[in-house]
């Protein structure tokens, strides 16, 4: 649905992204994540229309971005960053007039406001000038206008950024309600957003795409190895040598002691669960089991990593298909 | 037809925001006192050519009433058409909401009509109120409608060459105040510039008359419409509004 080709933009010397590719399937709902300043919106702004790409090729539903831009944006509900609206405007005429500039029949708008309304409830807020509503509330209204037309793609930079976090809630189910019909991609900072409301995730770095895949696909990639640390009392003799010898165990690492416990970060294969083994271990030899728990492998610690900038998972991840 | 909706917003914030009444008062006001002082001037000549009847021959409501009235209104437009402009897309363009409208699925010439033509809509609404003037007079007097015809026409040609500088200098900026003052700038500039003909020789002297914007209305006010008028009209709207295009596309490159 959403085809990218070693898409550029250049603001004069500055090369705001550099050779961007990714493609995003229909019906799916995939997550833009990188720090502030690495292009996300910068992308976005380009597959919305608003902006002419300087290299590559963007199409959405088929059609180019820049030759066929009216049939893309006949296609696209785009909330931009901060959603910029018209403070003396009421909601419900605001969104009357966004229905009408999108092609919607005089017949058929008043019932696909009220609709949209709905969906992102602010019915109740319908009569108030935009310019007096709360971060929230006008957040909601942006939304309420991408989602106007029915648009095949959604292109949401940050839709729940400056909501209160019950409204976050409300939001995300709405977008994830989304799927199927709807292909989205949107931006956020927050990254369990990422986890609970998408399907897959394109990390921009600098300008560059730095991994995409799915969630788990990304966590086994930066992680080849699960990790778990373990902490024993009383233990005497060669510690890491046995947790070493350990059938499925790759590596073991020392951590800092603490209360008299000695610490290890143990690396196994990632199919293979070795917590049994390593219990029946150290209770064989009668040390004191004070802790064992394997160390969480999140999207924010791929991202994390991936953001720190070491080279090698880059280079493996970079080019695969959000999938 | 992606004009209208924008047409729409645009009058919707003109009427839903106090703008189009503080605009309408003012002008009014103005051109009331304009109006009556010119009138009150002229009843008075027209008692004194009772007692002097070689006075009145000259007298006559549209060369002594209603064109310096024109002229005078003309004057008043160059202050005033800059403020209705000067928000169109400046405020847009600070406010990030262009993002949106120029994502939506109309053409960018579209939404620059559609600018456009509200605020000609409400400079004609302006002027259509300004009627009243040549209605008092048709109640005291009698009067040819034709060349009062003419006048209003090029007083709308006047403002529709105002309105599109004001358009064009509105979509170079995001400062709304440099949008007004720069369009007032440039209007004043074309109106003083024929000035400049009475002491240039030659060519020059035919371009500076030319150009000055106030030169053009007079004949219109004469009840004489001249197609060398008609195209600098044309022309200034044209090639404005081009120009504003080519503005409104570049603010897309630069993001």
């Amino acid at each position: 649905m959403i085809q990218v080709d070693n898409l550029t933009k250049r603001y004069g010397p500055v090369e705001a992204i550099h050779d961007v590719s990714f493609s995003v399937d229909k019906g799916r709902i995939v997550g833009f994540l990188g720090p502030n300043g690495a292009g996300k919106s910068t992308t976005m702004k380009i597959l919305s229309c608003f902006m002419p790409a300087s290299g590559g090729t963007a199409k959405v539903a088929g059609y180019d971005v820049f030759s066929q831009s009216i049939e893309v944006r006949r296609r696209i509900g785009y909330l931009p960053e901060n959603a910029p609206l018209y403070p003396d405007l009421s909601v419900a005429s605001y969104l009357d007039f966004v229905a009408e500039i999108k092609g919607v029949g005089r017949a058929a708008r008043r019932g696909r406001v009220a609709d949209v309304m709905e969906r992102c409830f602010i019915t109740d807020m319908q009569k108030r000038l935009i310019g007096k509503l709360s971060k929230g509330y006008r957040q909601r209204v942006g939304l309420a206008q991408a989602l106007l037309g029915d648009p095949e793609v959604l292109i949401l930079d940050e839709p729940t950024i400056g909501l209160d976090p019950r409204q976050i809630t409300e939001i995300r189910s709405l977008i994830r309600s989304l799927a199927g019909q709807h292909t989205v991609i949107l931006s956020t900072h927050i990254l369990p957003e990422v986890s609970m409301v998408c399907d897959g995730v394109i990390i921009i770095k600098d300008g560059r795409i730095v991994a995409q895949g799915t969630e788990s696909d990304l966590v086994r990639r930066v992680f080849p190895a699960a990790r778990i640390e373990v902490r024993v009392a009383g233990a005497t003799g060669d510690v890491a040598g046995s947790l070493r010898a350990l059938p499925g165990v790759v590596g073991v690492q020392p951590l800092a002691s603490r209360d008299g416990a000695v610490g290890f970060l143990v690396e196994a294969e990632r199919d293979r669960d070795v917590r049994p083994e390593l219990v029946r271990l150290v209770t064989g030899k009668g040390w004191a089991l004070q802790e064992l728990h394997q160390v969480g492998m999140s999207l924010e610690e791929v991202f994390m990593h991936v953001i720190a900038g070491e080279q090698e998972p880059h280079e493996a991840l970079a080019g695969e298909e959000a999938s | 037809m992606g004009w209208l909706p924008v047409f729409k917003k645009e009058m919707r914030l003109y009427f839903g925001s106090p703008v189009a009444y503080v605009v309408f008062t003012f002008f009014l006001l103005i051109s009331g006192w304009f109006f009556s002082q010119i009138f009150l001037f002229y009843s008075d000549a027209s008692m004194r050519s009772f007692m002097q009847p070689q006075f009145g021959q000259n007298l006559n409501v549209i060369e002594n009433v209603m064109r310096p009235l024109f002229t005078n209104m003309s004057v008043v437009l160059l202050f005033f058409i800059p403020m209705l402009t000067m928000r169109l897309f400046a405020e847009e363009q600070k406010s990030g909401t262009i993002e949106l409208l120029l994502t939506y699925p109309v053409r960018d010439g579209e939404v620059l009509a559609g600018k456009y033509l509200a605020a000609l809509a409400l400079f004609a609404i302006l002027l259509a109120l300004t009627l009243l003037y040549p209605g008092l007079i048709a109640y005291f007097t009698r009067v040819e409608w034709g060349p009062i015809f003419t006048g209003y026409l090029g007083l709308l040609l006047t403002g529709a060459v105002f309105l599109a500088v004001g358009v064009l200098v509105s979509s170079m900026t995001e400062n709304q105040i440099v949008a007004g003052f720069g369009t007032f700038g440039i209007l004043l500039g074309f109106w003083i510039v024929g000035w400049g003909a009475e002491f240039a020789g030659g060519n020059l002297r035919g371009v500076l008359q030319y150009l000055s914007i106030g030169d053009h209305l007079d004949g219109f006010t004469r009840g004489l419409i001249d197609t060398k008028d008609l195209v600098y009209y044309v022309t200034g709207v044209g090639l404005a509004l081009f120009l504003a295009l080519r503005s409104v596309e570049s603010k897309r490159w630069k993001g």
